[in-house]
């Protein structure tokens, strides 16, 4: 497939186009360039990008799965960014998202992408967000990223997404506390999962009281849900605070400025992944190293003309 | 290498034995390729299409229940009707030693059976990745 009949398969909605062209971008294909230009501002524009973030156990595929089938009743077409982690050691990965996700393998209106971290440490891949309008271009009106179980700083999806949902579940006590100077102050709903398990009451009371403070000291919205995605409970409710609260942001000018600082974030993320292998070259290439890491750094800047010397 | 190669493992029909998958799956994992898994019970159609989207080099099939004959060859034929010829698909499983060259004749690339080595299996995996990539 050349790349010109993939950029034509994009736009007919083409499984097979939208799979190679995604490939494209991860890879670093030549080809990307040419890709990436031709997509459709418009449309990218228009599509509510929501991040399902959370610690591992939560619920997150699960839920991502219930979020799917609540869509797809509204005839939305969706599409599923859904990130594992890499091996730090082969530098492999189990991507195992799709398998609560296979009851809509045959709905052509589902577009799910596994995609690996592939040493990326703040939740998503590299290329998620190129995935992301890669599959708003060809029409998808919601996309789903499904992050990595993460802990207290995985931030990359907040920068990212529209909207930010952390979904959490009663039994991680600790991990919570631990959290709430991260993710938890930055997510814009808050999901309690496995709402029908113990302790789930709690949780609820704790997020509510976390979403009231937020409203008292920042003036800003956190909405909070319960949910028991393995049977569906509370999973339009959550579609329907997602609609909410994006029209909110488009009326208020929030997206407008989310999308902004997210094209900031992802040119710098960009930048710093395409000059990585030339790094890592001049690394390779200096045999003694004697000095101070970040002495030899902007040494390797200044020898590549991105740093003037310093005396 | 910026190039990673993309396997999917996927379990067609009714068994739900999915040991042997998940063997695979991790072998390969620790190999370095990303590894999608379907889970059990697909349905070909499933399989092809689920391989389509994540644009995959090589499907593994897995087969304890003796449906082989029907079931590999159907996902050979959904990936062409998706346009997807270039997917390679191995198989594995209790499969009689008769049945290798139906399946090979149908499109399925290579066949293991039951005392193949991890290296065998990761090979044919690794050699029709190179393959595609040409």
């Amino acid at each position: 497939m050349n790349i010109a009949t993939i950029i034509e398969g994009l736009s007919r909605r083409d499984p097979r186009a939208i799979g190679r062209a995604i490939s494209i971008v991860e890879n670093h294909d030549p080809d990307a360039h040419a890709l990436l230009d031709s997509l459709d501002p418009a449309k990218i524009e228009a599509c509510l990008v929501v991040g399902i973030t959370g610690p591992p156990g939560a619920g997150k595929s699960t839920l991502t799965a219930q979020l799917i089938k609540e869509y797809r009743r509204h005839e939305v077409r969706v599409g599923i960014v859904a990130v594992d982690p890499s091996s730090p050691l082969s530098g492999g990965a189990l991507l195992g998202d799709r398998v609560r996700m296979m009851n809509h393998a045959l709905d052509p209106d589902v577009v799910i992408r596994s995609m690996a971290t592939r040493g990326r440490l703040g939740g998503v891949c590299g290329s998620a967000g190129a995935a992301v309008r890669i599959m708003a271009h060809s029409a998808c009106q919601v996309v789903l990223i499904e992050t990595v179980g993460v802990g207290q700083s995985e931030m990359d999806i907040v920068r990212m997404a529209d909207l930010t949902a952390m979904v959490l579940a009663p039994g991680l006590g600790d991990d919570i506390q631990a959290m709430k100077a991260g993710l938890l102050e930055v997510a814009d709903v808050l999901v309690v999962n496995k709402a029908d398990l113990r302790g789930a009451d709690a949780l609820l009371l704790d997020m509510e009281s976390v979403a009231q403070q937020r409203q008292d000291r920042q003036g800003r919205t956190t909405r909070v849900c319960a949910t028991i995605a393995s049977k569906g409970d509370g999973v339009a409710e959550l579609v329907q605070i997602f609609n909410d609260m994006n029209e909110m942001f488009q009326k208020s000018g929030e997206k407008a400025q989310r999308r902004l600082q997210a094209r900031r974030y992802e040119v710098i993320d960009w930048a710093v992944e395409l000059i990585r292998p030339r790094i890592a070259d001049s690394v390779a290439d200096k045999a003694a190293f004697n000095g101070d890491p970040m002495l030899l750094a902007q040494d390797i800047l200044v020898g590549m003309g991105l740093q003037t010397k310093k005396d | 290498m910026s190039k990673k190669y993309r396997v999917l493992i996927g379990k067609p029909g009714l068994d739900g034995h999915d040991r042997g998958a998940k063997v695979i799956a991790q072998a390969l994992r620790d190999k370095g390729f990303e590894v999608i898994y379907t889970g059990i019970r697909r349905s070909p159609a499933e399989i092809a299409a689920a391989a389509v989207q994540e644009d995959v080099d090589v499907v593994g099939l897995s087969s304890l229940s003796g449906a082989h004959l029907r079931l590999f060859p159907a996902v050979v034929e959904e990936l062409a009707k998706a346009d997807a010829h270039d997917i390679a698909v191995v198989g594995g499983g209790v499969i009689p030693t008769e049945d290798i060259a139906t399946l090979k004749a149908a499109g399925i690339r290579e066949i293991f059976t039951p005392g193949a080595t991890l290296e065998e299996v990761i090979g044919a995996f690794q050699s029709a990745c190179e393959e595609r990539e040409k």
